[in-house]
């Protein structure tokens, strides 16, 4: 523990093996992390909901939410079971439950994470390389979409209601004004209509379709384009000059 | 074009255009007459052409007040330019015309080869080449519209957020084509490659300069029939926009450099040039955005005078182009931005139809100059004048070109992918290289040149012309094979889905939230803070406030598909004779309500409320379209609510007032989509064509026994509830309503009869499906009715993903249920002739075993 406190550069090394990120990234964005968190080793919701650039977000409270999702973060049981000094618990915890994404049956969400599951879901974010392999670029794909898949269920059970979905909707909605809730309402509907028409054509009548699972999310989809959009530029330096290097190293 | 011309000439073109079409060859007859009527003619001489069309009209002008005058000079001008419209218009419909050949040749190479012909036929006549593109003509009333249609059309996000890229390609890959060419030509004529000619290094600079520009007008018209992908194609497009603007202006500015001479050119003239140039371009881009602004404004208060509401749109983006012009700005960067400004917020504030008039007004201008400066640079070719040859000069500019532009692509792109997020692949690297079409920009300037200062303008011009055919004839006509050997990825063609655009909007926003989590200040940090700007105060001032609302991107496919869905229903209501259920203003709302309600209880049972609603069930149980069953449900809302005798005379009508079958035979030969699948049209087909399949069928039928027929009925049925995932009481409750349905119509199609034993109908539905494909080739008098049934069968589970927008998510099953149904009605028919009496109580049950048996024998 202590050792590897007096050694960021190895600790920092190991993440951005895991995550892609350089170590100038790494260094960065854990600047920001103590920021906001205010130099603890875990970040709570209300650190982030704080954040003022964060205010106008329609979508915030499900955006964060997201972020302290169990079932993207096996680990961050660990966090939350008071786990002091940050890095070093999760580190094991990292190499027990190496399997992002796989514990769906763990639901719930906990109320702190620590740095490196916040470094996990940013690297969902970064830019693809031209060196990367379909199969990377696949597997970068489906963890966004996971992560905006999480966004949307709000109760952490795998599934997306309707009415998790209508509220998702209501809330985008919400600044853009005028539109009335009926009418985002009528878009949520219409949206789940989709969902279902595409994902369950022979459904039986009786049948009643509960709600987006991950896999329709996945399903319906596959038309977004998100390879060439859904990015994120990290910056090298800790300024907001715009000399931007390519993401990994 | 400014010059004279005679009418038989026109009259020719014309001709020779409808013989085109008809395959008749008799122009070498029709050259030979209308020849010795256009010889006698000296050009732009206005006596003896009249005297010789009065003679032509007989003897009219005999003294006196003459009743008709013959005042060919009078018109002439407007009339040649309305015939060169026509002629090229025409030229344009006989190439559309042949659609597997613009698939192989893009249309572009085939108007330019057109040209070719009818530049062939004035030279025939005329010897002389009278009909050239004027750089007045193109410059004023060619081209504006062009750039301004596609500065409308622009795609603003996809262009903005490439515009770091598509500047770079634009203005210093310009740059570089101009400047590498240049001296490298120089060179090459310094060390004798071209044998002895009068160019010196500035002239070489100078033509660089004006053959430098990708051009649009080419560019779009070649990529727009491939389908790339969207980075791909914004970055081609955006650079041949833009860097139109950036050659016109290298272009001054070396013409300038010229005519001042070598001598006189310091290092304050080479700066001056510099910073002209970014005055020029910037004020230009700068100039449009006013105008574009001002376009929005005007908009904002023109509802009054909603006929003349386009208008403006035109005349202002005409004048931001004759200001930028008048001001030296580049008038082509003020037009595409005036475009691009403005787009966004006069199609908010105008009425709907204004918009769509701007639209289409936009499109026949833009195409239809585009396609006459196609065909004026095939006719410019026909010219002894100009072909000026030069083996050495001509080559190596064709080599050069080709050349630099890979070499400035890649050399670009290697730069732009180390700060681009999203890296240029290769294989679009390629693509973008190979699509450096040359087009009418480079002519025009070309013509621009002036002979005093340049010796060897007709080389020049000869030279662009043979780059502009070499780039939009070959390059064009491989640019597809290429496309698709290298496996380019192309633009999605599915049209983006509701859940999809909202999955967009939310990742934009998250996109948002993690950088302002993790304290970037990035590209989407950047268009967050533009778009609340944009918010709080550009549609504050540019836009209505009635509009603001509808808006929102999100709301606007939603809105787009209800409209879609709403003419659909129109169009089924015309079909069917009668758009009484769309007048049922409260028919939309009730579904709705109906809906969320449905959805707020956990388990609606809407099997019991169909069945118990005879309207409901009515409605569905005749469907006719499958794909818009999301109407059906409106219907069925709506019949809910309307007098039950109403119902009936729709039915009663709707029973009756079927087609004849020649008119069913005909309507197969549409599309799928419009095939109508009337239940009754069905049943009197198929009696029809009973007494047909009797004969052939009815040996087979004979020995077969009704117990072991209901035996493997029943065992076929248990093999296919699995498969068909359907349970039996849904398809028993589905059948009640079919009789429910049946039953007060009073009519004596087959089901009523069936409902006495409702397994059977059950079973024989959940068989039909599977069953009867592989029946097909047996039942040959059918066959001609049978693809559409098939199609729409499996159509069914396909379908729904776009139209079902408003489709409650258990009507998937209806879907499937219907079209077996209907299905079965052929299997009706099977039945009838193996027992002809039966046929006429038309029992719905023994159909399949009966088949089943046939096939077994």
């Amino acid at each position: 523990m202590g050792a590897s406190q007096t050694r960021p550069e190895h600790r920092h090394q190991d993440l951005a093996d895991r995550t892609g990120f350089s170590l100038e990234q790494i260094k960065n964005l854990h600047k920001r992390f103590q920021q906001l968190s205010g130099d603890e080793d875990t970040i709570s919701k209300e650190n982030l909901e704080s954040i003022p650039t964060l205010a106008n977000n329609p979508i915030r409270k499900q955006i964060i939410g997201a972020f302290f999702d169990k079932s993207a973060f096996a680990e961050c049981l660990l966090a939350a079971g008071g786990a002091p000094h940050f890095p070093y618990r999760h580190q094991r915890g990292f190499i027990l439950f190496g399997l992002r994404n796989q514990h769906r049956g763990e639901a719930g969400s906990c109320d702190q994470i620590g740095f490196e599951q916040f470094l996990m879901v940013m690297s969902h974010f970064r830019p693809p390389t031209l060196k990367m392999t379909a199969e990377e670029k696949e597997a970068m794909r489906r963890e966004k979409l996971r992560f905006l898949f999480n966004m949307h269920d709000t109760d952490n059970d795998g599934t997306i209601t309707l009415v998790e979905y209508r509220k998702v909707v209501e809330e985008l909605l919400s600044k853009s004004g005028s539109i009335g809730q009926e009418a985002a309402e009528a878009i949520a509907d219409a949206a789940m209509l989709e969902v279902a028409s595409t994902n369950v054509p022979t459904m039986g009548p009786d049948d009643f379709y509960e709600g987006i699972t991950f896999e329709h999310f996945e399903q319906i989809l596959k038309g977004l384009e998100m390879e060439s959009r859904m990015h994120i530029r990290f910056l090298d330096v800790d300024t907001t000059t715009m000399r931007c290097g390519k993401s990994t190293s | 074009m400014q010059r004279c011309g005679r009418v038989p000439l026109w009259l020719l073109g014309s001709v020779l255009l409808i013989r085109f079409t008809s395959g008749i060859s008799a122009v070498d007859r029709d050259v030979q007459q209308t020849r010795p009527d256009s010889r006698p003619e000296p050009p732009s001489e206005s006596t003896p052409n009249q005297s010789h069309a009065d003679h032509g009209h007989g003897s009219s002008a005999v003294g006196g007040i003459p009743v008709v005058t013959f005042k060919w000079h009078h018109v002439e001008t407007p009339y040649q330019v309305a015939l060169w419209i026509l002629v090229a218009g025409l030229a344009k419909l006989v190439i559309e015309a042949n659609h597997h050949v613009t698939n192989v040749i893009p249309e572009s190479a085939l108007l330019i080869c057109f040209g070719f012909i009818l530049g062939g036929i004035i030279w025939g006549a005329d010897k002389v080449q009278t009909f050239k593109l004027n750089p007045t003509v193109f410059f004023f009333y060619l081209l504006p519209q062009i750039i301004l249609d596609t500065g409308y059309s622009m795609p603003n996000k996809l262009f903005f957020g490439n515009m770091g890229a598509i500047l770079v390609y634009a203005v210093i890959g310009t740059c570089w084509n101009a400047a590498s060419l240049g001296l490298s030509l120089w060179g090459c004529h310094q060390g004798g490659a071209m044998g002895d000619l009068d160019i010196g290094l500035l002239q070489y600079l100078l033509f660089g300069s004006l053959i430098a520009a990708v051009d649009p007008v080419a560019v779009i018209a070649v990529f727009e029939q491939v389908h790339v992908n969207e980075v791909l194609f914004i970055l081609v497009f955006g650079e041949s926009l833009l860097n139109d603007g950036v050659t016109v202006v290298l272009f001054n500015v070396f013409d300038a450099f010229v005519s001042l001479g070598g001598a006189r050119i310091n290092a304050v003239e080479i700066i001056k040039g510099i910073i002209s140039f970014f005055v020029v371009a910037f004020g230009g881009s700068l100039l449009g955005l006013v105008f574009g602004l001002l376009i929005s404004l005007l908009t904002k208060v023109t509802q009054k005078v909603k006929i003349i509401e386009p208008a403006f749109v035109f005349v202002l983006g005409y004048l931001s182009y004759l200001t930028a012009e008048m001001l030296s700005l580049s008038s082509i960067l003020s037009i595409t931005f005036c475009g691009v400004s403005c787009q966004k917020y006069i199609n908010a504030n105008m009425a709907e139809s204004s918009v769509s008039t701007v639209r289409y007004v936009m499109k026949v201008f833009a195409n239809g100059s585009e396609t006459i400066i196609f065909v004026f640079l095939g006719i410019s070719a026909i010219d002894t004048e100009i072909w000026v040859w030069n083996t050495g000069f001509i080559l190596l500019t064709l080599f050069f070109i080709f050349v630099y532009r890979i070499i400035g692509v890649f050399f670009l792109t290697w730069i732009l992918n180390r700060y681009r997020l999203v890296p240029v692949e290769f294989i679009d690297q390629v693509i973008m290289s190979y699509g450096g079409l040359r087009g009418a920009v480079a002519y025009g300037l070309a013509t621009l040149l002036n002979e005093s200062k340049i010796k060897e303008k007709n080389l020049m011009i000869c030279t662009t012309l043979l780059v502009v055919y070499f780039t939009v004839i070959l390059q064009g006509i491989t640019m597809k094979p290429l496309v698709n050997w290298l496996k380019v990825k192309k633009a999605a063609v599915s049209e983006l889905t509701l859940i999809e655009k909202l999955q967009s909007k939310v990742f934009d926003h998250m996109l948002v939230a993690i950088e302002d989590i993790s304290g970037q200040i990035g590209h989407n940090y950047m268009r967050d803070k533009w778009n609340q700007f944009e918010e709080r105060w550009m549609t504050r001032i540019l836009m209505k406030k009635s509009v603001r609302k509808s808006r929102d991107c999100v709301f606007k496919v939603f809105h787009q598909l209800n409209l879609k869905d709403a003419m659909s229903y129109v169009a089924e209501g015309e079909r069917r004779g009668s758009l009484e259920f769309v007048r049922n203003e409260s028919a939309f709302i009730d579904f709705k309500k109906k809906f969320v309600d449905d959805c707020s209880g956990a388990m609606p049972d809407i099997t019991a409320c169909m069945s118990d609603d005879y309207s409901a069930m009515s409605s569905m149980s005749r469907i006719d379209q499958v794909p818009s069953v999301s109407l059906e449900m409106h219907e069925q809302n709506m019949k809910g609510v309307r007098e039950t005798e109403d119902i009936n005379t729709h039915h009663l009508l709707q029973q009756h007032l079927y087609k004849g079958r020649k008119q069913h035979r005909h309507r197969y030969s549409r599309s799928h989509f419009n095939v109508n699948k009337d239940e009754n049209e069905v049943q009197e087909i198929f009696q029809r064509t009973m007494r047909n399949r009797l004969e052939s069928f009815k040996s087979a039928k004979m020995g077969v026994s009704p117990p072991k027929k209901i035996s493997k009925h029943t065992k076929k049925d248990q093999q296919q509830k699995v498969p068909n995932g359907k349970s039996t009481e849904n398809g028993k409750r589905y059948f009640s309503g079919d009789e429910d349905f049946q039953f007060p119509e009073g009519d004596a199609s087959g089901f009523a009869a069936s409902d006495g034993s409702h397994p059977f109908p059950m079973t024989y539905r959940a068989g039909a499906g599977i069953e009867n494909p592989a029946y097909i080739p047996d039942l040959d008098p059918m066959a001609a009715e049978i693809p559409p049934w098939l199609a729409e069968y499996d159509a069914g589970p396909v379908a729904p993903s776009q139209r079902a927008q408003l489709r409650l998510p258990w009507t998937p099953s209806d879907l499937g249920r219907l079209a077996p149904l209907r299905i079965s009605t052929r299997s009706n028919d099977s039945f009838a002739q193996a027992d002809a009496p039966a046929a006429q109580q038309k029992d719905d049950e023994p159909p399949t075993p009966s088949k089943r048996d046939g096939r077994n024998m």
